[in-house]
């Protein structure tokens, strides 16, 4: 016999002055195998038309359906309703600019932060686009290509009370896309660069290594590998300078 | 990493210090003696009690500049506050309840600590079998170190393990695997340095009931009992 589910999904529109915040029970059968982007389709065909979230590819590859449920942030489209209890609540993700309901602006944060650190491949020359590109060590490459798993979902920001106290905390979003970088050889920042960006209690240093970031990533990236990693990379590069000086 | 580093060396004095103060459990004559060594009773012509006192001042400044640096990460307004109770309660996540754990021990730590060190500072000589004893039960001591007891092996052993996740300590191939075994760890330490603890300081208060009528009287080791005789007998 399926359950009866009980959904508390916080609603509010920001561009209506009419709209107070409030949480509004909905009810529905639950169906062997339903994730939370069917609970949520269901609830708008038949009983909020006009309920606003976001879902692009359902299988947790654009990160779009990022949101708070039942108190922790998780991508809707890879939640099953049968990991979860009987009523659960489902909230947009804070830091970010609220669209309407469930649906945020992560888009606008995400290009501010890349902005911000400069996150993309710095070379020292214009490339040559007829030679063929320096090749790369394959495990190389794959620790590279590991670290630019990440959709950019916003859950890590979500699930860390430093970047939610602290709102130039650039999180782990920010910090694993500056571990990207300095691990590609083809960037040619150096580490007294990458200090600049990220050399401050705003950057790594401000990590208070809670690990939610680590624990609730939906793609599971290493990132409490790589905290640490850049943590020691960072301090050296202040130790190097202090001995300068 | 300053405060990484002043918290490790805090933390590690901690377990030096259980072990100094559990050394009452051995024996009497052991508790005096390692009082005595760290006034240089052993290797200096006359013991000199400022060289505890110096100690105490050093370990004062490195806790001071610790709670100074931890302050920082410390919410800083009502809204951060709120902010981080609220995201706490409904996150429901471990390492993240541990931090709220380090915030309040560290915060019980700035008034209780300094109780402790000032009178160590100013009174080093009153270390020792009776004398602990009696600053414990007739001096009135024994909930201040009670509450210092669980506030400081809580604070310094959740330390070290987030020390070691966030610097990536003994990580090896698995970070998941080795971070759940630094959780054992830790628990396993807070277990033995709370059991060790609790029954030094029920030993000290035991020795300060028996000793309360006798309070102020300063322990003699046994094998100077003799010679402290003769002296009075001439």
């Amino acid at each position: 016999m399926s359950r009866r589910l009980k959904i508390s999904v916080f609603r509010h529109n920001p561009r209506d002055p009419q709209s107070v915040p409030r949480l509004v029970d909905y009810e529905l059968d639950e169906q062997p195998g339903m994730t939370l982007f069917i609970a949520l389709n269901a609830i708008r065909d038949t009983q909020a038309p006009d309920l606003n979230f976001d879902f692009v590819c359902r299988a947790g590859v654009c990160g779009a359906c990022a949101m708070v449920v039942d108190g922790r942030p998780g991508l809707a489209c890879r939640t099953l309703t049968n990991t979860l209890p009987d009523a659960f609540s489902l909230y947009p993700l804070p830091v970010f600019r609220l669209v309407a309901d469930l649906s945020v602006d992560t888009g606008r944060w995400m290009r501010e932060l890349a902005e911000r650190l400069q996150t993309w491949v710095h070379l020292e020359a214009e490339p040559e686009l007829d030679r063929l590109e320096a090749r790369m060590e394959p495990a190389l490459a794959e620790g590279v290509y590991e670290l630019d798993r990440c959709i950019e979902c916003g859950c890590c920001i979500a699930a860390c009370a430093t970047a939610q106290m602290r709102e130039g905390f650039v999180g782990a979003v920010g910090l694993n896309k500056i571990a990207r970088f300095r691990l590609d050889p083809a960037d040619t920042r150096a580490d007294a660069d990458f200090y600049e960006l990220i050399g401050s209690d705003e950057g790594i240093f401000g990590c208070m290594s809670l690990l939610a970031c680590n624990d609730l990533c939906p793609k599971e990236l290493p990132l409490q590998t790589q905290l640490a990693w850049l943590r020691r990379k960072m301090a050296g590069q202040g130790i190097r300078w202090l001995r300068r000086r | 990493m300053l405060q990484s580093l002043t918290g490790l060396a805090l933390a590690l004095f901690m377990w030096l210090h259980m072990g100094f103060v559990s050394a009452i459990l051995i024996s009497e004559d052991v508790a005096w003696a390692v009082a005595r060594f760290f006034e240089g009773y052993f290797f200096l012509p006359r013991p000199q009690a400022w060289l505890v006192s110096s100690f105490v001042a050093v370990i004062s400044l490195l806790f001071a500049l610790h709670a100074l640096l931890a302050l920082r990460k410390f919410p800083a307004d009502w809204r951060q506050y709120r902010i981080a109770a609220t995201h706490g309660s409904r996150l429901r996540h471990g390492d993240t309840v541990l931090w709220f754990v380090q915030v309040a021990t560290g915060f019980a730590m700035f008034f209780l600590a300094p109780v402790h060190l000032y009178a160590m500072f100013m009174h080093p000589d009153l270390i020792g079998p009776y004398a602990s004893a009696d600053r414990v039960w007739t001096g009135g001591f024994w909930p201040l170190y009670l509450a210092l007891l669980f506030a400081v092996e809580v604070h310094g052993s959740v330390g070290l393990y987030r020390l070691a996740v966030k610097w990536g300590w003994f990580e090896g191939g698995d970070a998941r695997a080795s971070r759940r075994r630094l959780k054992i760890a830790m628990w396993g330490l807070i277990a033995f340095l709370l059991t060790l603890g609790l029954t030094t300081l029920m030993a000290e208060i035991r020795m300060g009931v028996e000793h309360a009528p006798r309070a102020g009287e300063r322990y003699v080791p046994t094998w100077q009992r003799g010679v402290t005789a003769a002296e009075e007998a001439r």
